[in-house]
């Protein structure tokens, strides 16, 4: 296939939030890039047409967190592994977030991770610095290194700040970058040793719980700090109501702030840990319904510019232990499409806004120009057919990690095609002429 | 999303006890009316009967444990079973096998229940979930979670005193949040119908949402247990004392330690019940241990008596399946 420069993809529904396209026309790929929407270029000919009908096109996906488990934890998965299921998800843009083993703080390994994503050739990976050496939030890292060895934005992973004067002086310093700091509002006091919501069903089940105020404490400390240097931070995985609440008021008043959720938010809660299913176990712990509610609505009305996987593959024994002491996280590329799609279903948005939320809300946290399908922009496309239906079962997922609560529900919307740079990472039924 | 229940089989039979949560009122009587029965078995000449012959059981203890666990173990000998002591907090675990392990190896040589206590909320459900369908669990306490056999020997220790539940008055009082006797007792009192159940704590040692627990919640002592039937006193543990839940063992009896004095607002014949070993000076002072409303020594004698009769029904069930290891 790599001798095929041209490619049309043909009668598909073509979406494209960033530059306000949502009708039926045809897309043209030349030399990796783009070459035109609607009518082909004059003397076009494609050496590959793809019949797109029924189909939406749309950018490739863009993940704002995905763990990738390499370096240091590739019994877990590794970036071939989970890049391919990433291609196969629509995904063509991944970041990873800085806790590998070891830590993303040096520009080794960032090449690293580029390269070896490189080399897979199914997706491009973005690695987050870490904003603290070695993520112990003690001594700001070498941002500018960083910077230049291509972490588009400098990260905290899960770990806490613990110290509000190196937190101030990582914001100040990446501010002198332009470098988004993305950090997860969470007080490791309050959390303490908790592993699920605190509130009405951890009281019941007897799970140590993480209060609300875990999250909101953390986030009114980032925000006054937000403030204070004029950074710009990025929230990642907000997961309850009153979050959102403080968040869109800081925004109203002008603070460069930003948030994303996990899609898993979107859909469980903290009932769903009923009969102590360990593969609902994760960080931040699922909430009530109402903030279930407030995340979807915080979605639509574009508070949350982003909604990404949280993808955290693990191997099976990490799950196979009582509930409090298994590993958090969810293997979640696979079914982030899928569930946007479900959103559109139960009417909370429309089918341009579950994809900007996908494309450009992400791209634009990251300061990247992917995620749209201007003439001279990077051919990275995602083709599926919204209506296939298809069971989430261990045999279906390409990733390592087996580890979803979604296992044997039936998902709606199966990627086709998964284009990067014109070439196609990934093919479901080849419809070729 | 709300998990089948798996400890019952599809007859409704009691083949697992892992807690009281999602078990009939009927099943729970059940279980009180067959410990009445086993009671008797500790004042024969010869104290045993032959319910569970030939059966091995498994006490499985992940955490340590000496009242519970001698009385399971005299428990399954009174019912002529095979018995087992692992406490593996000293030595499977501490070589790095896992729980999973030490369950498939113990199910190599064809135990037939296991009695499991664990650190971990939800570690009875998860060894049931993975155990050989053959085999039963009983829980014997699993993190802040359950402790059903606790829950139901003091059901049973209220109904030989106070008789139906449904006119009663039950305070339970102390630590709350951290307590898997708590929410067994709590469960039960509310399956069982009884007209008022109260918790008396500081906030510090109650959960987020008491609510769920089905109860009144009370911070003062003396209005807690005015005019209650039975008066429930739980154990302090002392790491309470660290991370900030109380100041001082010193002001916790000030508050909420029983005397007496304190007991005066109760009914003239309420009952006091511990589920043991008690700090005495901090959940009560000796007095009202050792007096005339004190029944806690008789909740360690019915402990046996209900554990014999969760066990006898839980082998039973695998009986009328045909089931158990008889087949090799």
């Amino acid at each position: 296939m790599a001798e095929v420069t041209q490619i049309s993809i043909r009668n598909g529904c073509l979406v494209d939030p960033a530059n306000g396209i949502d009708e039926h026309t045809d897309l043209h790929i030349a030399d990796g890039c783009i070459a035109a929407v609607g009518d082909a270029p004059s003397g076009f000919r494609p050496g590959l047409t793809l019949d797109a009908r029924g189909q939406v096109v749309c950018p490739g996906l863009i993940d704002l967190c995905a763990r990738l488990r390499e370096p240091g934890l590739e019994h877990k998965g590794t970036i071939a592994s989970e890049t391919a299921a990433a291609a196969s998800a629509g995904i063509t843009s991944i970041c990873c977030p800085p806790d590998t083993q070891p830590v993303i703080d040096t520009p080794a390994v960032a090449q690293l991770i580029a390269q070896t994503a490189e080399r897979s050739g199914k997706a491009r990976v973005f690695p987050a610095g870490a904003l603290t050496q070695g993520l112990t939030g003690e001594q700001i890292s070498e941002m500018a290194a960083l910077k230049h060895a291509g972490c588009p934005v400098m990260s905290h992973a899960d770990r806490p700040m613990r110290d509000t004067l190196v937190e101030r002086r990582a914001m100040e310093y990446a501010a002198t970058f332009g470098l988004t700091v993305v950090l997860r509002p969470q007080d490791h006091h309050l959390r303490d040793k908790g592993c699920a919501h605190e509130g009405r069903v951890s009281t019941r089940l007897g799970l140590p719980g993480i209060p609300e105020a875990a999250e909101t404490v953390a986030l009114a400390r980032d925000l006054a700090l937000a403030e204070q240097t004029g950074a710009r931070v990025h929230f990642r995985g907000l997961s309850c109501a009153r979050a959102i609440a403080m968040l869109a008021e800081a925004q109203e008043r002008q603070i460069a702030a930003t948030a994303d959720v996990s899609a898993h938010q979107l859909f469980l809660t903290e009932d769903d840990l009923e009969g102590f299913d360990s593969n609902c176990h994760v960080d931040p712990p699922l909430r009530t319904k109402g903030d279930c509610l407030a995340l979807r609505d915080a979605v639509a009305q574009g508070v949350i510019a982003a909604v990404c996987s949280d993808h955290q593959p693990h191997e099976e024994d990490a799950k196979l232990a009582p509930f409090p002491v298994t590993e958090p996280g969810i293997s979640a590329l696979e079914t982030l499409l899928p569930l946007m799609l479900r959103l559109i279903e139960e009417g909370i948005m429309d089918l341009p806004a579950a994809i900007a939320r996908l494309t450009v809300g992400p791209t634009r946290i990251l300061g990247l120009t992917a995620g749209n399908l201007a003439p001279g922009c990077p051919a990275d496309v995602c083709v599926f057919d919204p209506e296939s239906r298809w069971l989430v079962s261990p045999d279906t997922l390409l990733s390592h990690g087996r580890n979803t609560p979604f296992l044997g529900q039936e998902m709606k919307g199966r990627v086709s095609w998964t284009l990067l740079s014109g070439r196609i990472v990934y093919e479901r039924a080849r419809t070729l002429s | 999303m709300s998990a089948p229940n798996i400890q019952l089989d599809n007859q409704g039979n009691l083949k697992h006890f892992l807690t009281i949560e999602g078990l009939s009122r009927d099943l729970l009587t059940e279980v009180l009316e067959k410990t009445e029965g086993f009671l008797g078995v500790a004042r024969q000449a010869v104290k045993k009967v032959p319910l569970c012959r030939g059966k091995v059981i498994a006490n499985l203890f992940f955490e340590t444990s000496t009242r519970t666990r001698t009385t399971f173990e005299l428990a399954a000998k009174r019912l002529s079973a095979d018995v087992l002591n692992l406490n593996i907090s000293t030595s499977a675990t501490a070589k790095g096998e896992t729980l999973l392990d030490t369950l498939r190896n113990l199910e190599a040589m064809h135990v037939d229940m296991f009695v499991v206590r664990h650190a971990d909320s939800g570690s009875a459900h998860f060894i049931a979930q993975h155990a050989n369908p053959h085999v039963s669990v009983i829980n014997a306490g699993d993190g802040r979670y359950s402790h059903p056999t606790q829950g139901m020997l003091d059901m049973f220790t209220i109904r030989r005193h106070k008789g139906d539940f449904e006119n009663l008055c039950v305070a339970v009082v102390g630590d709350i949040l951290h307590s898997r006797v708590a929410r067994s007792q709590l469960l039960a009192l509310n399956t069982l119908g009884t007209a008022e159940v109260r918790v008396i704590a500081p906030r510090t040692l109650l959960p987020a949402n008491p609510e769920a627990l089905g109860v009144r919640v009370f911070h003062d002592l003396r209005e807690g247990v005015r005019d209650a039937d039975v008066v429930i006193m739980l154990r302090l543990q002392r790491e309470r004392m660290r991370g900030a839940m109380l100041p001082s063992e010193h002001e916790y009896f000030q508050l909420f330690g029983l005397t007496e004095e304190r007991l005066s607002t109760a009914k003239p014949d309420a009952i006091v019940m511990h589920p043991g070993p008690i700090n005495r000076g901090v959940e009560m002072d000796s007095q009202v241990a050792d007096g005339p409303r004190s029944v806690i020594l008789e909740q360690v004698s019915n402990g046996i008596a209900v554990r014999m009769a969760v066990m006898s029904m839980c082998i039973g069930t695998q009986n009328i399946r045909g089931q158990g290891y008889s087949d090799g």
